[in-house]
Protein backbone atom coordinates (compact mmCIF):
# COMPACT_ATOMS: atom_id res chain seq x y z
CA UNK A 1 0.00 0.00 0.00
CA UNK A 2 1.09 3.59 -0.68
CA UNK A 3 -0.04 6.73 0.25
CA UNK A 4 -1.71 9.22 -1.82
CA UNK A 5 -3.24 12.53 -2.04
CA UNK A 6 -5.98 13.37 -4.37
CA UNK A 7 -7.19 16.53 -4.93
CA UNK A 8 -10.63 17.07 -6.33
CA UNK A 9 -11.57 19.98 -7.65
CA UNK A 10 -15.40 20.59 -7.91
CA UNK A 11 -17.29 23.62 -9.95
CA UNK A 12 -20.41 24.36 -11.41
CA UNK A 13 -20.61 23.54 -15.18
CA UNK A 14 -20.34 26.42 -17.79
CA UNK A 15 -23.48 28.69 -17.76
CA UNK A 16 -24.35 27.68 -14.48
CA UNK A 17 -25.02 31.54 -12.33
CA UNK A 18 -22.56 31.73 -10.18
CA UNK A 19 -23.92 34.49 -7.88
CA UNK A 20 -21.08 34.19 -4.69
CA UNK A 21 -18.13 34.21 -7.74
CA UNK A 22 -19.77 37.59 -9.54
CA UNK A 23 -20.09 39.41 -5.71
CA UNK A 24 -16.84 38.64 -5.54
CA UNK A 25 -15.48 39.65 -8.69
CA UNK A 26 -17.36 42.74 -8.30
CA UNK A 27 -15.46 43.73 -4.76
CA UNK A 28 -12.31 42.79 -6.72
CA UNK A 29 -13.17 45.44 -9.46
CA UNK A 30 -14.11 48.21 -6.24
CA UNK A 31 -11.19 47.17 -4.94
CA UNK A 32 -9.10 48.71 -8.11
CA UNK A 33 -8.08 45.86 -9.93
CA UNK A 34 -8.66 44.62 -13.14
CA UNK A 35 -10.28 41.08 -14.17
CA UNK A 36 -11.80 40.17 -17.27
CA UNK A 37 -13.62 37.04 -15.17
CA UNK A 38 -13.39 35.37 -11.90
CA UNK A 39 -14.90 31.65 -11.35
CA UNK A 40 -14.93 30.30 -7.56
CA UNK A 41 -14.61 26.49 -7.23
CA UNK A 42 -14.14 23.98 -4.24
CA UNK A 43 -11.03 21.99 -3.52
CA UNK A 44 -10.94 18.54 -1.33
CA UNK A 45 -7.79 16.88 -0.49
CA UNK A 46 -8.18 13.56 0.13
CA UNK A 47 -5.22 11.17 1.73
CA UNK A 48 -5.66 7.50 1.47
CA UNK A 49 -3.79 4.60 0.97
CA UNK A 50 -4.15 2.22 -2.07
CA UNK A 51 -2.16 -0.06 -4.04
CA UNK A 52 -1.47 1.99 -7.08
CA UNK A 53 -2.72 5.74 -8.28
CA UNK A 54 -5.72 3.79 -10.55
CA UNK A 55 -6.57 2.15 -7.32
CA UNK A 56 -6.46 5.19 -5.88
CA UNK A 57 -8.22 7.42 -8.35
CA UNK A 58 -11.31 4.95 -8.95
CA UNK A 59 -11.93 5.36 -5.18
CA UNK A 60 -11.74 9.26 -4.77
CA UNK A 61 -13.94 9.10 -8.63
CA UNK A 62 -16.49 7.46 -6.26
CA UNK A 63 -16.27 9.57 -3.32
CA UNK A 64 -16.89 12.79 -5.31
CA UNK A 65 -19.86 11.20 -7.62
CA UNK A 66 -21.57 10.20 -4.34
CA UNK A 67 -21.03 13.29 -2.37
CA UNK A 68 -18.38 15.63 -3.13
CA UNK A 69 -19.97 17.25 -6.71
CA UNK A 70 -23.61 17.08 -7.62
CA UNK A 71 -23.82 16.42 -11.22
CA UNK A 72 -26.92 18.24 -11.99
CA UNK A 73 -24.44 21.58 -10.86
CA UNK A 74 -20.73 20.42 -11.20
CA UNK A 75 -17.98 19.34 -13.15
CA UNK A 76 -14.74 17.92 -10.97
CA UNK A 77 -11.66 16.89 -11.81
CA UNK A 78 -9.24 14.88 -10.07
CA UNK A 79 -5.35 14.75 -9.25
CA UNK A 80 -3.55 12.47 -7.58
CA UNK A 81 -0.07 12.65 -5.77
CA UNK A 82 2.18 10.12 -4.16
CA UNK A 83 2.22 11.42 -0.71
CA UNK B 1 -50.73 6.16 11.72
CA UNK B 2 -48.29 8.56 11.97
CA UNK B 3 -46.76 11.56 9.64
CA UNK B 4 -42.82 11.38 10.77
CA UNK B 5 -41.73 14.92 10.41
CA UNK B 6 -37.74 13.65 10.26
CA UNK B 7 -35.45 15.99 12.25
CA UNK B 8 -31.77 16.40 11.36
CA UNK B 9 -29.10 18.35 13.22
CA UNK B 10 -29.75 21.52 12.25
CA UNK B 11 -33.63 21.25 11.56
CA UNK B 12 -35.91 23.48 12.85
CA UNK B 13 -39.23 23.95 11.36
CA UNK B 14 -39.93 20.27 12.71
CA UNK B 15 -42.10 21.40 15.90
CA UNK B 16 -43.88 24.24 12.96
CA UNK B 17 -44.63 21.47 10.88
CA UNK B 18 -45.96 18.61 13.17
CA UNK B 19 -48.47 22.05 15.01
CA UNK B 20 -49.26 22.42 12.04
CA UNK B 21 -50.45 19.03 10.75
CA UNK B 22 -51.97 18.48 14.22
CA UNK B 23 -54.69 21.80 13.51
CA UNK B 24 -55.44 20.41 10.66
CA UNK B 25 -56.19 16.57 12.73
CA UNK B 26 -53.22 14.95 11.23
CA UNK B 27 -51.31 12.59 13.95
CA UNK B 28 -47.70 13.76 13.37
CA UNK B 29 -44.88 13.42 15.32
CA UNK B 30 -40.94 14.72 15.60
CA UNK B 31 -38.49 11.62 14.70
CA UNK B 32 -34.77 12.00 15.63
CA UNK B 33 -33.32 10.65 12.19
CA UNK B 34 -30.77 8.42 13.70
CA UNK B 35 -34.32 6.46 15.42
CA UNK B 36 -35.46 5.36 11.48
CA UNK B 37 -38.87 5.95 10.79
CA UNK B 38 -41.60 4.40 13.14
CA UNK B 39 -43.31 1.12 12.05
CA UNK B 40 -46.97 3.22 11.34
CA UNK B 41 -45.45 6.05 9.45
CA UNK B 42 -47.96 7.10 7.07
CA UNK B 43 -46.40 10.46 5.71
CA UNK B 44 -43.12 11.95 5.65
CA UNK B 45 -41.84 15.85 6.02
CA UNK B 46 -38.80 16.51 5.28
CA UNK B 47 -38.60 20.01 7.55
CA UNK B 48 -37.14 23.19 6.85
CA UNK B 49 -34.01 24.64 8.53
CA UNK B 50 -30.44 23.88 8.20
CA UNK B 51 -29.36 20.31 8.35
CA UNK B 52 -25.69 19.69 9.06
CA UNK B 53 -24.90 23.75 8.69
CA UNK B 54 -25.41 23.63 4.89
CA UNK B 55 -22.18 21.81 5.15
CA UNK B 56 -20.98 21.06 1.24
CA UNK B 57 -24.15 22.21 -0.04
CA UNK B 58 -27.62 22.67 1.44
CA UNK B 59 -29.21 18.94 2.08
CA UNK B 60 -26.01 17.47 0.82
CA UNK B 61 -25.77 15.87 4.26
CA UNK B 62 -28.68 15.02 5.56
CA UNK B 63 -29.43 13.26 1.89
CA UNK B 64 -26.76 11.02 2.36
CA UNK B 65 -27.82 9.53 5.97
CA UNK B 66 -28.96 6.09 6.70
CA UNK B 67 -32.68 7.26 7.05
CA UNK B 68 -32.54 8.25 3.97
CA UNK B 69 -32.97 5.04 2.27
CA UNK B 70 -36.09 4.42 4.86
CA UNK B 71 -37.52 7.41 3.35
CA UNK B 72 -37.09 6.34 -0.76
CA UNK B 73 -38.42 2.93 -0.20
CA UNK B 74 -41.62 4.17 1.53
CA UNK B 75 -42.05 6.79 -1.26
CA UNK B 76 -41.56 4.47 -3.70
CA UNK B 77 -44.29 2.21 -1.73
CA UNK B 78 -46.31 5.16 -2.35
CA UNK B 79 -46.44 6.76 1.04
CA UNK B 80 -46.68 10.52 0.73
CA UNK B 81 -43.11 12.71 1.08
CA UNK B 82 -43.05 16.29 1.14
CA UNK B 83 -40.04 18.20 1.44
CA UNK B 84 -40.21 21.77 2.32
CA UNK B 85 -37.18 24.13 1.68
CA UNK B 86 -34.36 22.84 3.37
CA UNK B 87 -36.35 19.23 3.32
CA UNK B 88 -36.79 20.38 -0.53
CA UNK B 89 -32.94 20.89 -1.30
CA UNK B 90 -32.45 16.84 0.87
CA UNK B 91 -35.31 15.58 -1.59
CA UNK B 92 -33.26 17.09 -4.48
CA UNK B 93 -30.02 15.69 -2.95
CA UNK B 94 -31.35 12.34 -2.26
CA UNK B 95 -32.25 12.32 -6.08
CA UNK B 96 -35.92 11.70 -4.43
CA UNK B 97 -36.63 14.65 -6.85
CA UNK B 98 -34.89 15.77 -10.36
CA UNK B 99 -32.54 18.87 -10.45
CA UNK B 100 -31.05 20.72 -7.57
CA UNK B 101 -31.43 24.27 -5.52
CA UNK B 102 -28.60 26.66 -6.11
CA UNK B 103 -27.61 30.10 -4.14
CA UNK B 104 -30.48 32.16 -4.89
CA UNK B 105 -29.54 34.75 -7.91
CA UNK B 106 -29.05 37.86 -5.81
CA UNK B 107 -26.78 35.69 -3.31
CA UNK B 108 -28.67 36.91 -0.56
CA UNK B 109 -30.89 34.78 2.02
CA UNK B 110 -35.02 35.71 0.97
CA UNK B 111 -36.95 36.26 3.94
CA UNK B 112 -40.03 37.32 3.14
CA UNK B 113 -44.05 36.50 1.62
CA UNK B 114 -43.83 35.51 -2.18
CA UNK B 115 -47.16 34.85 -4.51
CA UNK B 116 -47.49 31.41 -6.20
CA UNK B 117 -49.54 30.10 -8.92
CA UNK B 118 -50.80 26.73 -8.78
CA UNK B 119 -49.95 24.93 -12.18
CA UNK B 120 -51.12 21.51 -11.64
CA UNK B 121 -54.04 21.24 -9.01
CA UNK B 122 -54.31 17.43 -9.88
CA UNK B 123 -52.13 16.11 -7.47
CA UNK B 124 -52.63 15.14 -3.63
CA UNK B 125 -50.69 18.31 -2.95
CA UNK B 126 -53.01 20.80 -4.77
CA UNK B 127 -55.76 19.53 -5.13
CA UNK B 128 -57.82 21.93 -2.61
CA UNK B 129 -56.95 24.94 -4.74
CA UNK B 130 -58.17 25.52 -8.02
CA UNK B 131 -55.87 25.73 -11.04
CA UNK B 132 -54.00 28.70 -11.40
CA UNK B 133 -55.00 30.00 -7.89
CA UNK B 134 -52.45 32.64 -6.58
CA UNK B 135 -51.73 32.11 -3.08
CA UNK B 136 -49.51 33.76 -0.69
CA UNK B 137 -46.44 31.88 1.34
CA UNK B 138 -43.07 32.77 3.31
CA UNK B 139 -39.90 31.86 2.04
CA UNK B 140 -37.03 31.31 3.61
CA UNK B 141 -34.17 30.74 1.68
CA UNK B 142 -30.25 31.69 0.45
CA UNK B 143 -30.25 28.76 -2.19
CA UNK B 144 -33.50 28.55 -3.81
CA UNK B 145 -32.86 28.91 -7.09
CA UNK B 146 -34.14 25.82 -8.82
CA UNK B 147 -31.42 24.34 -11.46
CA UNK B 148 -33.30 21.75 -13.31
CA UNK B 149 -30.31 20.22 -15.35
CA UNK B 150 -30.08 20.06 -19.20
CA UNK B 151 -33.56 19.50 -20.27
CA UNK B 152 -35.12 19.40 -16.71
CA UNK B 153 -37.32 21.90 -17.28
CA UNK B 154 -39.09 20.48 -20.41
CA UNK B 155 -39.62 17.62 -19.29
CA UNK B 156 -41.00 18.54 -16.16
CA UNK B 157 -43.11 20.92 -17.73
CA UNK B 158 -44.27 18.20 -20.72
CA UNK B 159 -45.10 15.54 -17.45
CA UNK B 160 -46.99 18.59 -15.21
CA UNK B 161 -44.83 17.61 -12.59
CA UNK B 162 -44.30 21.54 -11.61
CA UNK B 163 -47.03 21.90 -9.06
CA UNK B 164 -45.65 26.13 -8.08
CA UNK B 165 -44.61 28.92 -9.55
CA UNK B 166 -43.55 32.58 -8.37
CA UNK B 167 -45.15 35.13 -9.79
CA UNK B 168 -47.13 38.38 -8.95
CA UNK B 169 -50.45 39.02 -7.11
CA UNK B 170 -51.60 38.91 -10.33
CA UNK B 171 -50.39 35.58 -10.82
CA UNK B 172 -47.86 36.60 -13.56
CA UNK B 173 -45.23 34.53 -13.62
CA UNK B 174 -42.58 37.52 -14.15
CA UNK B 175 -38.67 37.97 -13.47
CA UNK B 176 -39.42 40.97 -11.07
CA UNK B 177 -41.71 38.04 -9.20
CA UNK B 178 -38.99 35.14 -8.81
CA UNK B 179 -37.33 35.73 -5.35
CA UNK B 180 -34.25 33.65 -5.87
CA UNK B 181 -33.74 33.29 -9.87
CA UNK B 182 -35.32 29.68 -10.63
CA UNK B 183 -35.56 28.07 -13.63
CA UNK B 184 -39.05 28.64 -14.80
CA UNK B 185 -39.78 30.55 -11.72
CA UNK B 186 -40.29 27.03 -10.47
CA UNK B 187 -40.80 26.65 -6.50
CA UNK B 188 -42.56 23.40 -6.15
CA UNK B 189 -42.53 19.86 -7.86
CA UNK B 190 -42.90 16.42 -7.82
CA UNK B 191 -41.11 13.68 -7.67
CA UNK B 192 -41.23 10.95 -10.33
CA UNK B 193 -44.98 9.89 -8.82
CA UNK B 194 -47.25 12.38 -7.23
CA UNK B 195 -46.84 10.90 -4.04
CA UNK B 196 -43.83 12.68 -3.43
CA UNK B 197 -43.22 16.52 -3.48
CA UNK B 198 -41.00 19.43 -2.82
CA UNK B 199 -40.95 23.23 -2.64
CA UNK B 200 -39.34 26.06 -1.35
CA UNK B 201 -41.98 28.32 0.43
CA UNK B 202 -43.24 26.90 3.42
CA UNK B 203 -46.77 26.03 3.62
CA UNK B 204 -46.59 25.26 7.68
CA UNK B 205 -46.10 28.80 8.37
CA UNK B 206 -49.24 29.48 6.18
CA UNK B 207 -51.57 27.15 8.09
CA UNK B 208 -52.40 28.11 11.76
CA UNK B 209 -55.82 30.77 11.70
CA UNK B 210 -54.47 32.50 14.45
CA UNK B 211 -51.23 33.81 13.37
CA UNK B 212 -52.48 34.98 9.96
CA UNK B 213 -53.69 33.33 6.52
CA UNK B 214 -54.14 29.72 5.44
CA UNK B 215 -53.11 29.41 2.09
CA UNK B 216 -50.74 25.98 3.09
CA UNK B 217 -53.19 24.22 4.26
CA UNK B 218 -54.04 23.08 1.34
CA UNK B 219 -50.30 21.39 0.32
CA UNK B 220 -50.48 19.89 4.03
CA UNK B 221 -54.13 18.49 3.28
CA UNK B 222 -52.58 15.93 1.44
CA UNK B 223 -51.60 13.90 4.60
CA UNK B 224 -55.01 14.33 5.88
Amino acid sequence: MTGYTATVTVRLEQGVLDPEAETTHRALERLGFELSDLRAADSFEIDLEADSTAEARERVTEMTERLLANPTLHDYEIEVDRR
Amino acid sequence: MTVAVVQFGGSNCDRDTVQALSALGVDATRVWHENGLPTDTTGIVLPGGFSYGDYLRAGAMAARSPVMDAVRAAADAGTPVLGICNGAQVGCEASLTPGAFAVNRGARFRCEHVHLRVENADTPWTRAYEPGAVLEFPIAHGEGRYEPGADGLTELTAADRILFRYCDPAGRTTEAANPNGSAGNVAGILGERDNVAVMMPHPERVSLPDIGPTDGRGVLQAFT
